[in-house]
């Protein structure tokens, strides 16, 4: 490689190339007067004037500046713009702690089967057997596979799972006398759980890491009392480690009259092989779009079931799916519920690849997600833990978190080092999370990588610590091959400009 | 093994490079006590064919708007979607990438997303719209928190014409903060009490709440109930659960909304058996740092190139932990991508049309049932695409026997959220339905048979 194509940002041969990159302007700077981009059924009742089906003060004229495009004026704006995103389809993509795993293509098409994408809510139940089977069975799936004994389907993202599950130990407590002050939450925790116990009503109440990354029993001994309503543990945690202790600080919460709730974000990396149920977990949230291979839609839709153990079972939300006989029906006969999260019953599309996903994987799949999945993460951690300066543990679970120390010296942050893996063609990781990591770089490669991409990523990740020492001006300015350069963030939030303002209206 | 490529061999180098003999040892740290001594009790693996087998074996257990004709609404409709929006959003460039925390590999989904939050703006009447929320049911509950968290105040209207489960999730949203909600009762037009609400208001309030068209398909008068809400410093948060009707609608913005927040499913959105369904959220700009969920912005780079960014995340919990807006961290971007692409193919003259459409066809069910002997119409309001009809010969069970029997789906018996409206069904008309669908609709509804 010359210099001077090392300046521009290339790299080398085989990893990154951009290839033909459009440039694609806003909906609503394209398109001519008039145009429509689809046709509508002919009508075929009487073609009264508005005026006359609805009182003139509620009519609406116009909207000025909405798109008027062509079908294929559309077609090829989206899928211009779909060329300037990266996805788990085209490379890898090791963000930590959202488990970006292979989405099966299969789910893809069983979802869209007219029963389930085209069946409405609100049919008579004798309509919906099939709909009503599958989450009866979903919910004896995820209710074996986590040791709870009962699961309910309706939340639609793991962090509305965390605030039914908060209010599901809320009315609990206040069923036994009163609902408590404060929620325990470990200071490695993702920021949706203190954000959640708020929403609830509840304090936080912030636990120290142990030396070991992981919580020591005696922190939560010497927190807990009997204003403490429950706390909230990730496990394994946001570095990767199993809280080896979460047994013992389940008895301590229990014993003041507490309950443990668990975030089940990285369930990827114990499938199979521990269960929460078993740890003494009250309430557990699943994430459908990680562990359970929902694709992550570029942010959402995803699914946050939540498990319970029975003495939470009259508190939850309805309807709840019964078995009467060979029938399935919906019951919304729990007098304490705490009532709803959202209408309807849960995100069913995304409910329905989590259900295919598990029943073609089957045990021995499950547990084998688990034992790869753990495996291709300590591949890289031992790979790069004398490049990367690595703070705690010699084993991982389903992830790794590397911090900048060893490139801070050289004027490179964690920042530099992620955008310049976009060079080589890979997803950075999650960055500067946990917060306890200083510079953190969390790297969760997932089961469904081919140990060729862990050793190019492995590679690359080798390369840029060498850049970092020989060319740090070229990590400082990277990304160079990516469509935009890095963007003006703190204008951004300045001078917030969030949406189209008429035509030719440029930056603000 | 499906989708682990990595076989035997690649796994013993791996373990080899660890330096550990099995995948056992990397366990070791999970206590012996808390390891599953078994192997999990579920079904064997089903191979792709199996799987689809056993996958069609419970769709065809369900009836779907395809092969029936369906009346129903109430929350979650059937319109048609063009090809394109689901062939567009099937790309596994937007659907396998993540939220976009990496602007420069992002830039697909951040642009669309600043094109929907300008669309919602345009629809709403609003000046700024967030990248979505789950459902417009939760969307209602955050707005009734964020109002709060602009005015601090304690009590809100929330009208019984507001959809039943909407209510319910508010309820349960804001029932460990201590807010209060009050009920106001419909008149005979289907529409808010007004006087009520006029009783009910105070400098207590925080919001009124006012679904529109509400519940019973009937349009509101926002601006009677802007000025009442505005009169006593409270806000006027409107939700829209059938966005389509903003086609030919006046908007909320217009008429004074503070919050416009509603279910965007009807653009783009399949029935999905209830979700995923899409959460709009829009209000005034001098809001915004009270707004839940998350904001694309435009920026430039550093040459100077427009490009996009998560911007204001000061607001949300990654940063602020247990003092952010909302716990909310993803929103449904795919969702609100099929509504960008589906509203982008509708456009401003297709809006229109299929609004006009879905009033066209109601007034035409509209004309024929109420002349029928056995049924009339509940409400005098106007509607936009439902309307309440009154069973009386008969119940309204019944006559959704006597549709089924037709292969037809009736309208949502009200009893199941109303008691005095037990008489009464909830039938929506979208332009998914034929004139013959609708005069058979009416002719087994007058007949009874």
């Amino acid at each position: 490689m010359t210099e001077e194509v090392q300046r521009s940002g290339d790299v080398e041969e085989g990893v990154g190339t951009p290839g033909l990159i459009f440039n694609e302007p806003l909906l609503f700077d394209q398109g001519s007067k008039g145009r429509v981009g689809c046709t509508l059924p002919e009508c075929d009742v009487p073609e009264l004037k508005p005026e006359r089906l609805l009182p003139k003060k509620l009519l609406r004229q116009d909207i000025p500046g909405f798109p008027e495009l062509s079908e294929v004026e559309v077609v090829r704006h989206f899928t211009r713009l779909s060329q300037h995103n990266y996805g788990v389809d085209l490379g890898f993509y090791p963000l930590g702690s959202c488990t970006m795993k292979y989405n099966p293509k299969i789910n893809e098409e069983v979802w869209r089967l007219p029963g389930f994408s085209r069946a409405h809510p609100y049919q008579p139940q004798s309509l919906i057997q099939g709909a009503l089977e599958l989450m009866y069975e979903l919910e004896a799936l995820l209710a074996e596979i986590s040791g709870m004994d009962r699961v309910s389907l309706q939340p639609a993202a793991g962090a509305q799972g965390e605030i039914l599950g908060m209010m599901l130990i809320r009315a609990y407590l206040e069923s036994q006398g009163r609902p408590r002050k404060r929620v325990l939450v470990p200071d490695s925790s993702h920021g949706t759980n203190p954000a959640s116990a708020a929403i609830c009503g509840y304090q936080c109440v912030q636990i120290k890491s142990g030396p070991r990354g992981r919580i020591e029993s005696q922190a939560v001994a010497d927190a807990m009392d009997e204003d403490v309503a429950a706390i909230m543990i990730t496990n394994p945690n946001t570095l990767g480690l199993f809280e080896d202790q979460i047994a013992e600080i389940a008895k301590i919460v229990h014993a003041k009259g507490g309950q443990v709730y668990c975030d089940g974000a990285n369930l990827n990396a114990i499938i199979g092989i521990s269960r929460p149920g078993d740890m003494g977990v009250d309430v557990l949230h699943f994430n459908m779009h990680k562990t359970f291979a929902v694709p992550h839609g570029g942010g959402g839709p995803g699914a946050g079931p939540v498990g319970l153990k029975a003495h939470l079972a009259p508190f939850m939300p309805i309807p709840v799916v019964e078995k009467k006989g060979k029938r399935f029906v919906l019951n919304e006969d729990l007098p304490s519920s705490v009532g709803k999260v959202r209408a309807f019953y849960g995100n069913f599309a995304a409910l329905v690849r989590a259900y295919a996903y598990i029943r073609s994987l089957g045990p021995s799949g499950l547990r084998r997600v688990a034992e790869v999945a753990v495996l291709n993460a300590n591949y890289i951690m031992s790979r790069l833990k004398d490049t990367y300066h690595l703070p705690y543990d010699k084993f991982c679970k389903h992830e790794c978190v590397f911090s900048d120390a060893r490139q801070a010296p050289h004027g490179i942050q964690t920042l530099d080092i992620a955008k310049r893996l976009m060079d080589y063609g890979f997803h950075p990781p999650t960055i500067y999370f946990p917060l306890i990591v200083r510079g953190a770089m969390m790297i969760e490669p997932t089961e469904t990588e081919t140990k060729e991409t862990l050793d190019q990523f492995i590679a690359a990740m080798k390369r840029i610590a060498e850049e970092a020492e020989r060319d740090p001006e070229l990590l400082r300015s990277a990304p160079h091959k990516t469509k935009v350069s890095r963007l003006d963030e703190v204008k951004a939030a300045r001078q917030p400009n969030l949406r189209w303002r008429g035509k030719g209206s440029r930056l603000p | 093994m499906q989708y682990i490529p990595n076989t035997e061999a690649d796994c013993r180098a791996m373990l080899d490079a660890v330096g550990v003999r099995s995948s056992e040892e990397l366990f070791a740290d999970i206590p012996s006590k808390l390891r599953l001594k078994r192997g999990l009790n579920l079904a064997p693996p089903l191979s792709e064919t199996g799987l689809q087998r056993h996958m069609r074996g419970l769709a065809d257990k369900n009836a779907d708007v395809d092969r029936y004709a369906s009346f129903l609404g109430a929350g979650a409709y059937n319109h048609f979607i063009p090809a394109a929006v689901s062939h567009l959003v099937f790309r596994s460039e937007f659907y396998t990438a993540y939220t976009p925390y990496q602007p420069e590999l992002s830039q697909g989904t951040l642009q669309a997303i600043y094109e929907y939050q300008t669309l919602i703006c345009q629809l709403t009447g609003m000046e700024v719209a967030n990248a979505s929320m789950y459902d417009g049911s939760s969307a209602l509950a955050e707005a009734i928190l964020m109002a709060h968290r602009i005015n601090g105040r304690r009590e809100v209207v929330l009208p019984r014409s507001v959809h039943p489960e909407y209510r319910s999730v508010c309820r349960t949203y804001v029932s460990t903060l201590g807010l209060q909600l009050h009920e106001a009762p419909y008149t005979d037009q289907g529409a808010t009490d007004l006087k009520t609400v006029r009783a009910a208001i105070s400098n207590r309030t925080s919001a009124v709440v006012v679904q529109s068209p509400n519940f019973f398909g009937v349009l509101e008068s926002l601006d009677e109930l802007a000025e009442v809400a505005h009169r006593a410093g409270a806000l006027l948060i409107v939700t829209v659960a059938e966005p389509v009707s903003f086609g030919i609608v006046r908007s909320p913005g217009e008429s004074g909304a503070d919050i416009v927040v509603g279910e965007g499913q009807p653009f783009g959105n399949h029935l999905n058996f209830g979700g995923p369904y899409l959460g709009f959220f829009a209000s005034k700009d001098a809001y915004l740092r009270n707004m839940p969920g998350r904001l694309v912005g435009q920026t430039t780079d550093k040459v100077g190139r427009p490009g996009y960014v998560l911007t204001l995340a000061t607001r949300e919990q990654h940063i602020r932990r247990e003092k952010a807006t909302s716990n909310i961290c993803t929103n449904e971007g795919l969702c609100a991508l099929a509504a960008t692409v589906h509203l982008s193919l509708l456009g401003r003259v297709g809006l229109r049309e299929l609004a006009l459409l879905n009033l066209r066809k109601t007034a035409y069910a509209k004309a024929a049932i109420s002349a029928l002997r056995g049924c009339e119409l509940r409400f005098t309001g106007p509607t936009f695409n439902e309307l309440v009809v009154r069973v009386k010969r008969g119940t309204p069970a019944q006559v959704n026997r006597a549709l089924l029997a037709k292969r037809i789906i009736g309208g949502l018996e009200l009893g199941r959220f109303y008691p005095e409206l037990s008489d009464c069904l909830l039938i929506c008309v979208t332009e998914q339905n034929s004139r013959e669908e609708i005069d058979a609709l009416s002719k087994t509804m007058g007949s009874g048979r």
